[in-house]
């Protein structure tokens, strides 16, 4: 029954794309183990790392995607689930390294002891296991954003004043994590990590597991977002989105849809945040920075809210132009971002993947008047 | 608990509004305000700007709540204690003056939506059309007139089509009261009289409560009326009784 579920909400458009996704998941991490590096197909391993970051982003974009682009809440800091996911990972990560720390502390990692504890805070318990830390990634932003719907959805807290909300919370994330009696690195945040399940972070071999797996993660959650959107659900979600107090009188209990959705995505951008730190090797505070969640709503407003396929695309399209320009001409990025942000508004209100939509209204409109 | 209280939860009245009371900062929208409607009536609700009119459907589906005052549905439930949806489910389904569908679904979705049946979100993750909601579906897009448009766009529906549309989605919850709020505002001749016909058929098996400025489609739907005037009740009769009465005429025409 599941499983019909699952398939129920796929196109064949979104088929292909999900197979297309697994394809970019399989065929580079191969050409990379496989080929001798003097090969021309050869893919070096910075750029399974680069599009591996890429993929995690995709996810966090979908996450994104899902409560603005589908019920109208437009979260203004899903970096933070992210980056609470990144944590969660972060703090196994650290417990892997053992006494190979430049300490060399067994228990201790190496910014505890440097700041002289003499023994681990409560919350590091459990850590060490990975059976402990993989639900965490999960279980630790769906609870933060379970707390926060609960009481913005339940008082009717809408629009704007959500979107600042949310941008409060990751600001006051971000000061909290920037503290070094947090017990979470400080401001340095945590790095160094040696091994993942017992295979070294390092090697080529885990880092094109790490990305294989970022792309079949992504892949898993266009199923499930596809799933979700095309049930009877998506279609209330919908409308809780364009009218939602019509939606109201008409018995819904508004409430309940928007905090699973708004669950489900943050422990979508939890597990995306996850798969994003052993893959980049360090986790700290900056990525709670409130610019990280409005460069994630940007990546979906380019690709095309409410849509499954735009903020991938999105996602992709803007941070390969961040990489390149970061790279060639890093004084203009910002004002790049800033001329993306206001030309998709003005012109792209639907995104890259609207386009397509718009050009086949257009082609229908003039194959109607030449036949008139 | 008053004794009118008692007399209210003991009688046969779908809905009982008694003593009710609203002030927005001071401004008094509802004085007083007592109504009686019987199972199976279908009720007009006439009046100037500013009557009241919009904050007593407002306090009847729970969006507004009074100051003081009873409201009583269906001889028991207490409305002024119930949220929207509370009130929703327990069958009162309410039109908006402002024709509002789901403008990014189709017809037969829209329709869907209202269907009375599963609301729980946990519910309809799962939940795919039975065979009797289609039929019901059918149904519905027969009486409002729709079904060549139900795989339409919802907002490329003209003016009226979307009000019949919202008619439509009224009789879907299959409420034991629909309240009307200016059903024909903006409306062509020809449009308004099919909306009076819709109304009438709904009338055979729903209570109904209209809302309604224009007097030619008041007159058309033939029923009891009630005149509001500055938050309460000013006269109630025939269309042509309250229209004799010389508070109405003045109301209507003497500022």
């Amino acid at each position: 029954m599941i499983q019909r579920f699952l398939w129920r909400g796929l196109d064949t458009r979104l088929r292909l794309f999900i197979g297309l996704v697994l394809l970019v998941g399989i065929v580079p991490p191969l050409l990379n183990l496989l080929l001798p590096p003097s090969s021309p197909l050869y893919v070096p391993a910075y750029v399974l790392q680069l599009v591996g970051k890429y993929l995690c982003y995709a996810s966090l974009a979908l996450a994104v995607d899902l409560v603005w682009g589908y019920c109208g809440i437009l979260s203004l800091g899903h970096a933070a689930f992210f980056a609470l996911g990144g944590y969660c990972m972060g703090m196994y990560l650290m417990r892997q390294i053992g006494s190979r720390g430049v300490y060399g502390n067994p228990i201790l990692p190496d910014f505890m002891v440097f700041l002289n504890y003499k023994e681990l805070p409560w919350f590091w318990h459990g850590f060490n296991h990975f059976w402990f830390a993989a639900p965490m990634i999960v279980i630790v932003p769906s609870v933060l954003a379970l707390a926060l719907g609960w009481f913005a959805f339940r008082s009717r807290v809408t629009g704007v004043y959500l979107s600042i909300i949310t941008q409060a919370m990751t600001f006051a994330l971000m000061l909290a994590f920037f503290r070094n009696d947090m017990g979470l690195g400080g401001n340095n945040g945590m790095t160094d990590f040696k091994d993942i399940l017992g295979f070294p972070v390092q090697a080529d071999g885990t880092r094109a597991t790490l990305y294989f797996a970022s792309a079949l993660v992504l892949a898993l959650f266009l199923v499930i977002a596809g799933a979700v959107v095309g049930s009877r659900f998506g279609k209330a979600l919908m409308a809780v989105r364009d009218a939602e107090s019509r939606m109201r009188f008409l018995g819904y209990r508004v409430e309940g849809y928007k905090l699973f959705v708004f669950v489900l995505s943050a422990a979508m951008a939890g597990i995306a945040g996850a798969l994003y730190v052993p893959q980049v090797g360090i986790i700290n505070p900056s990525e709670f920075s409130p610019g990280n969640s409005i460069e994630a709503v940007l990546w979906v407003a380019v690709g095309g809210r409410g849509t499954l396929i735009g903020p991938v695309i999105g996602a992709f399209l803007v941070n390969f132009a961040k990489t390149y320009l970061t790279g060639a001409l890093p004084e203009i990025w910002l004002f790049a971002l800033g001329a993306l942000f206001v030309a998709v508004t003005l012109f792209l209100p639907r995104g890259i993947v609207g386009l397509w939509g718009q050009y086949k209204a257009r082609q229908e409109r003039t194959k109607r008047t030449a036949t008139a | 608990m008053n004794a009118s209280a008692h007399t209210a939860r003991s009688t046969s009245a779908l809905l009982y509004l008694s003593g009710v009371t609203v002030s927005f900062d001071g401004f008094r929208a509802l004085n007083n305000l007592s109504l009686l409607v019987e199972p199976g009536e279908m009720r007009a609700i006439i009046g100037p700007n500013g009557a009241g009119k919009t904050t007593m459907m407002d306090v009847i589906t729970g969006k507004t709540r009074p100051d003081e005052g009873e409201v009583v549905f269906d001889g028991q439930a207490d409305l002024t204690k119930l949220d929207e949806a509370e009130i929703a489910t327990l069958g009162i389904g309410r039109k908006f003056q402002k024709p509002t569908v789901f403008e990014s679904h189709t017809v037969r979705d829209n329709l869907l939506l209202a269907l009375a049946g599963p609301r729980s979100w946990y519910r309809l993750l799962a939940a795919t059309p039975t065979k009797a909601e289609n039929d019901r579906l059918d149904e519905i897009l027969t009486v409002i007139r729709m079904g060549a448009q139900q795989h339409m766009l919802a907002a490329r529906l003209s003016h009226g089509q979307k009000q019949w549309l919202e008619i439509g989605m009224l009789l879907a919850q299959d409420p034991k009261l629909l309240l009307v709020d200016e059903p024909v505002a903006g409306m062509t001749d020809v449009e308004t009289e099919t909306t009076a016909a819709v109304l009438r058929e709904i009338n055979k098996s729903h209570s109904v409560v209209v809302v309604e400025h224009d007097m030619s489609f008041v007159r058309a739907l033939g029923v009891k009326v009630t005149v509001l005037h500055e938050g309460s009740m000013l006269a109630e009769g025939s269309l042509d009784q309250v229209s004799a009465d010389p508070r109405v005429v003045e109301v209507y025409l003497g500022r």
